[in-house]
């Protein structure tokens, strides 16, 4: 094994293809198990769903041999248009209040001590040490017509007697929208305030200050200081909260109803109690690319903007002739001559 | 705790200001003036409470007891973002996301003036810092010094009433701190706003400055212009914080005449001294002689000014070429490790050409005149850890009591 000669490569250097294998030859070995792993178990995967797709199925349900479209031309079930676009919005809409729920909640995490810094942080992860499943059931527990969430709004109908619909004893808390958007904002939650916390933890909170020395008000402050300070954070934090409430089947289905249901909980149903593996094949290639779509116009937008801005070590070097003209010290300009 | 005796011209007065975090007293009563147009600087070591002082001006800080007020108003409760009070950080805290143009008009912006007065009045700041080219860029794009430029116009496009400014050269280095020194000066005189500056480096604050705070502990030990605080020093700390200096114990033994007394020191000798604090007989004082005052020569200095220079026989210890002069270290007393040791700098004009140079472990003598010696109101032995004196074989400094500073809080960097 030869080892990797430690030639100079000047930036923007384009070596010929062996040559570079032979420059980077410890970092290939370093990052290789990785790679195969991420194709053996991720890349593969992937084509193999998509490729379950152009496949008949079989009445035992398996697959059957050659090749067709007979999938495709089924998915466009005028009932699935309506399950993707409640999926896309209640995503987007619980994505938004996570989002909204987690700043001031990052802001907060980052401003306090040391000491409950870590015991907030770990009551944000507290949640994960219980199973999901048993979460999602405890609101079904909550929520439920006799459960204790129902009682105390319908106490409060009673004794105020407020003239809101949800809060009158026949409303059926349990099995609606309003359901699922109340459990997917509680389960992705610590997913969006974690990421938020990293950021706002490296944000220089003398910027706040900054602001409001030059005369800002709090709320401005925090809206066109804090917020764009951490949007690397936020942008992070939509995704984590995003991709998984896409493809969400299990919160649908246990609190959800028959006029909330979401594309994951088809997926599921096509693919285990109906046993039509290309059909969920076909639904969950459909979901990818709703997923994959918008990280991907992020990037492109992100390297987009990214893409021109100098570097600063190369400014400062530039700029060091000048300085080097300006310091003028001993031509009877000293100040500071009384330094012992 | 308020003194009530502050004077009518001054522009921001603190009046009994005191800040506590927890049992640790940042800043301790103070109660002093800053006068408008002034350059005054706050100067002092770490986590002697100069930065609350100037975080409370802003705003950023409430104090516990006092009042400050500004142009006759007081601004004690009032919120940062209510005062007409702008800061120029340690840490420049410019805005990452926006460019030069956006970070110097967001006050004016804020302040709901019109496109056309943003623009004029940015660019008008832009000539002054001599950026106008970068308008476009973002604070990562341009140097420390450019960024120091920028926050410092950012604040003063505003026209405070007080530029605050918190160790605004601390990040940068030596030569282009020396060099935004002068330009800090220049600003200053082009302004005309009140510039209330901290600092921990004694050179920018003396360079800059008309008038100077010298805090320790939370409290203001003296507030003089610079030439005073060299020349005059009240404390032991003030002596040894700004420059170097060599302090003396003894008794006043005689009064000479009605300006000059008689201090004997012991195992050292008989020392004249002016008496500008009228100390009676059989007092027990501290002197204080700057390294430069003094004079070191081979033969016995003739010319006495009627008995006002002060001579001893001293050895030298030590001693440092350092260019432009030589720092010496002398002794005088019982031996070598009972003695006094002084600090003594001799500035020479041609070294090599010096057919004798004083060198080490010969006796010389050492002189210097009663009026360069200074009697201190208040002397604190551990001030003496501030000089420079040479490294005993332990590793400790060779002045009494060298035992540390006390570990005060760094709540300098504001996160206190």
């Amino acid at each position: 094994m030869t080892t990797a000669p430690s030639e100079y490569i000047r930036p923007g250097q384009k070596l010929p293809f062996l040559r570079r294998v032979r420059h980077h030859f410890h970092e290939i070995l370093l990052t290789s198990p990785s790679l195969v792993w991420m194709f053996v178990f991720f890349i593969l995967p992937t084509i193999i769903v998509f490729l379950l797709t152009f496949r008949p199925t079989t009445i035992t349900g398996g697959i059957g041999e050659g090749w067709t479209l007979k999938t495709w031309s089924t998915i466009s079930n005028p009932n699935y248009p309506a399950i993707v676009w409640r999926t896309i919005w209640l995503s987007f809409v619980a994505t938004f209040l996570c989002i909204a729920i987690s700043l001031p909640c990052a802001f907060a995490l980052a401003r306090t001590s040391n000491r409950w810094r870590s015991i907030l942080v770990g009551l944000v992860i507290l949640p994960f040490w219980t199973s999901f499943l048993i979460r999602v059931f405890a609101w079904r527990i909550l929520l439920h017509p006799e459960g204790w969430v129902s009682k105390v709004l319908h106490q409060t109908y009673s004794i105020f007697g407020w003239q809101f619909s949800f809060l009158e004893p026949e409303t059926q808390l349990l099995y609606n929208v309003f359901a699922v958007l109340l459990v997917m904002v509680y389960t992705y939650l610590p997913f969006a305030i974690l990421p938020l916390y990293a950021a706002a933890e490296k944000f220089d909170f003398n910027l706040i200050e900054a602001g409001l020395d030059l005369g800002a008000k709090p709320l401005h402050v925090f809206l066109h200081i804090f917020i764009p300070g951490i949007r690397a954070g936020i942008f992070s934090a939509v995704m984590m909260v995003l991709i998984p409430s896409l493809g969400s089947y299990v919160i649908p289905d246990m609190v959800g109803g028959p006029n909330s249901e979401m594309i994951g909980s088809k997926i599921y149903q096509r693919a285990v109690p109906d046993r039509n593996l290309p059909h969920a094949s076909a639904l969950s290639a459909l979901l990818m690319l709703g997923v994959l779509l918008p990280p991907g116009i992020g990037w492109l937008i992100y390297r987009k903007r990214h893409i021109g801005a100098v570097d600063t070590d190369v400014v400062a070097a530039l700029d060091a002739p000048q300085k080097a003209q300006n310091f003028g010290n001993s031509g009877g300009r000293r100040r500071n001559g009384v330094r012992a | 705790m308020h003194s009530g005796v502050l004077k009518l011209t001054d522009y921001l007065e603190f009046d009994g200001v005191t800040k506590r975090f927890g049992s640790l007293t940042a800043v301790d009563r103070v109660t002093f003036g800053v006068k408008k147009g002034e350059f005054f600087s706050l100067l002092g070591p770490s986590g002697c409470g100069k930065t609350t002082l100037l975080r409370m001006v802003a705003g950023f800080e409430q104090p516990d007891e006092g009042r400050i007020l500004l142009n006759g108003v007081d601004i004690t409760r009032m919120p940062p973002n209510k005062r007409h009070v702008n800061t120029v950080f340690q840490n420049y805290a410019l805005f990452p996301h926006l460019t030069i143009f956006e970070n110097i008009a967001f006050g004016l912006r804020l302040a709901r003036l019109s496109k056309e007065e943003v623009a004029e009045r940015v660019h008008e700041m832009l000539e002054l810092i001599q950026l106008t080219g970068q308008a476009h860029k973002k604070p990562t794009q341009i140097s420390g010094g450019q960024k120091q430029r920028v926050a410092i116009a950012r604040a003063l496009v505003l026209k405070p009433q007080i530029l605050l400014l918190d160790e605004p050269l601390a990040a940068l280095d030596l030569k282009l701190r020396q060099h935004m020194q002068i330009e800090l000066d220049t600003i200053h005189d082009k302004v005309g706003i009140t510039f209330l500056y901290v600092t921990h480096d004694q050179g920018e604050a003396m360079s800059l400055s008309d008038r100077i705070a010298v805090m320790n502990r939370g409290r203001v030990e003296q507030l003089d212009p610079p030439a005073r605080l060299y020349e005059a020093p009240r404390s032991s700390f003030v002596a040894a914080f700004i420059g170097d200096t060599n302090f003396l114990e003894g008794t006043v033994t005689q009064l000479i005449d009605s300006e000059y007394c008689r201090i004997e020191v012991e195992d050292f000798g008989s020392v004249v001294c002016y008496n500008d604090k009228h100390i009676k007989l059989g007092a027990k004082v501290y002197l204080s002689i700057r390294p430069e005052k003094m004079h070191l020569t081979h033969d016995k200095p003739v010319n006495l000014h009627d008995g006002k220079v002060n001579v001893f026989p001293v050895t030298v210890d030590q001693l440092v070429y350092q260019g432009a002069y030589t720092r010496f270290w002398v002794w005088n007393g019982k031996s070598k490790d009972d003695c006094w040791e002084l600090s003594v700098l001799q500035v020479h004009s041609r070294y090599l050409l010096d057919q004798q140079p004083i060198l080490w472990d010969q006796k010389v003598w050492l002189s210097w005149h009663a009026d360069d010696g200074f009697m201190l109101e208040n002397y604190d032995a551990k001030d003496e850890n501030l000089l420079s004196y040479p490294v005993t074989e332990e590793g400790e400094a060779t002045s009494a009591g060298a035992d540390e500073h006390p570990a005060e809080a760094d709540h300098d960097n504001g996160t206190v």
